[in-house]
């Protein structure tokens, strides 16, 4: 029989991180399962956006702190591909007198915490993007430190580490029961296995819910599916990210040259439901070309769906349980895992090795639920 | 094969044999991984040229047959058409 210290239900970003900082802290029988291919799931689905401009101190805390490791991930990784992180910005467009002073708002406190954002005026935001459409936002807020990071490559990068510190990853393998006796867990079934451990973390993103209840967890989160599309790829002609939460949009062009672009959909179902529709193209483009009508030449190749994992305050939770010990979680993220990886590994392997914990985690415990401590509540997600 | 550098398999992305034997090498054995980590399919083309291509490569290196060999997810659009086509041809307001 196979024995684990650690198991790791999903080997997205998060998993995948988890278990390059826990290996790297000497924990390396750790065995990391995944029921799809290499990022199948949310990471391989993203908007490939890294941004520190929140509403909320936590998230903006993580950002940061993330941003920094990826500033140097792909030296400290041993990665031998690019990452292609870029720097370019994200300008987030205010639509409305309300909207104007919640950025305002948003600034002081990223500020505060160190994250150079800036409110722009409508001059000021179209020198950063000239082709906006003047009469489609009121003013803006820009962070030249935010930008694009390449989902699959990043992946990889904290993949191909752990695997070499020794941890063991397994595709096409779909755990079935947790199996828990007396309070404690004793071994994880898989489609083609049984793999004895005591500690299971569930950062299985948009599943994240099915895991908690296999043993019995109740995890206050859903999957929603989120649309997105990548046109043609053309010369460079936009650095920053453009995003607006009233206009429901983001919009970049990435390393390559394509624009990635997504929106949600208010009417979306909470299920698993990964597809693609007319009516996504539809909004999409008409929103784009309201905003930045010159993109609005570019072709469509593509477009796909993936899961955002809902909290119910929209910041992740990163927890263990009075109820089941040696039961981890990292999910909620509500459609940023990807940008927050690092700390979520980093964070995870303290909580796990109870070492003390780099910033305050308490308020993102499962418990700020249940006792109704839910004290912020994250407004800046498309 | 000595040009594998020189074999173009995808040509919306420009990857050669090499690279796909390459990345086959290090056990992505499937073409939802080749396509995440090399952007085979991922251009105008949607996979149209090199997904059976590739789907032989895979089926030598795995031993299998080519029908065994899972072709990737085909997306929509399966062709290019400008974002302001499908915004004019709507009448309603954003």
């Amino acid at each position: 029989m196979k024995t684990y210290d650690l198991i790791i239900v999903g080997a997205g970003i998060s998993g995948a991180s988890i278990a390059y900082n826990l290996a790297k802290k000497g924990m390396t029988n750790i065995l990391v399962l995944d029921k799809g291919y290499f990022a199948s799931g949310a990471t391989g689905r993203c908007g490939a956006g890294v941004r520190q401009q929140w509403a909320t101190e936590i998230n903006c805390r993580l950002a940061k702190q993330s941003m920094e490791f990826f500033s140097h991930a792909k030296e400290t990784l041993k990665y031998p591909d690019d990452i292609e992180f870029k720097q370019e910005g994200y300008l987030i467009l205010a639509t409305t007198p309300e909207e104007h002073e919640q950025f305002k708002k948003n600034v002081i406190l990223q500020n505060t915490l160190g994250i150079p954002s800036k409110v722009c005026n409508k001059e000021e935001a179209l020198k950063i993007v000239p082709h906006l459409n003047p009469d489609a936002f009121t003013s803006a807020t820009f962070c030249q430190t935010d930008g694009h990071l390449n989902p699959f490559k990043m992946t990889e990068a904290y993949y191909l580490a752990a695997k070499h510190l020794g941890v063991e990853f397994h595709f096409f393998e779909e755990v079935k029961e947790i199996h828990v006796n007396h309070q404690q867990i004793e071994f994880v079934k898989t489609n083609k296995d049984i793999y004895y451990t005591h500690q299971v973390v569930n950062a299985a993103g948009g599943y994240a819910k099915e895991i908690g209840d296999l043993v019995g967890v109740d995890i206050p989160v859903y999957a929603e599916n989120h649309e997105i599309l990548v046109t043609e790829p053309v010369e460079r002609m936009q650095g920053p990210m453009v995003m607006s939460f009233s206009k429901n949009i983001y919009c970049q062009q990435v390393p390559h040259g394509a624009f990635i672009m997504g929106r949600s959909n208010p009417f979306a179902e909470r299920n698993h439901d990964i597809g693609s529709t007319w009516q996504f193209l539809d909004e999409m483009s008409k929103t784009l070309v309201h905003i930045m009508p010159k993109v609005g030449e570019l072709r469509v190749i593509r477009q796909w769906g993936g899961s955002y994992n809902m909290s119910p305050d929209r910041q992740p939770i990163l927890s263990d349980t009075k109820a089941l010990e040696g039961f981890y979680m990292a999910c909620g993220f509500s459609g940023h895992g990807f940008m927050f990886a690092p700390m979520t590994g980093l964070l995870m392997s303290e909580l796990i090795l109870n070492e003390k914990p780099s910033m305050d985690m308490s308020s993102l415990h499962i418990d700020r639920f249940k006792e109704n401590k839910t004290t912020a509540y994250e407004k800046s997600v498309v | 094969m000595k040009n594998e550098k020189d074999i173009i398999i995808c040509r919306c992305e420009d990857v050669t044999l090499e690279q796909i034997r390459e990345k086959i090498k290090e056990g992505y054995t499937n073409f939802e991984d080749l396509k995440r980590l090399l952007r085979v399919g991922m251009g105008p083309c949607q996979g149209n040229t090199c997904g059976h291509l590739i789907q032989r490569e895979l089926a030598t290196y795995l031993g299998i047959p080519i029908e065994k060999v899972k072709t990737h997810k085909s997306r929509p659009l399966s062709m290019g058409v400008p974002l302001k086509a499908i915004a004019e041809d709507q009448n309603e307001n954003i």
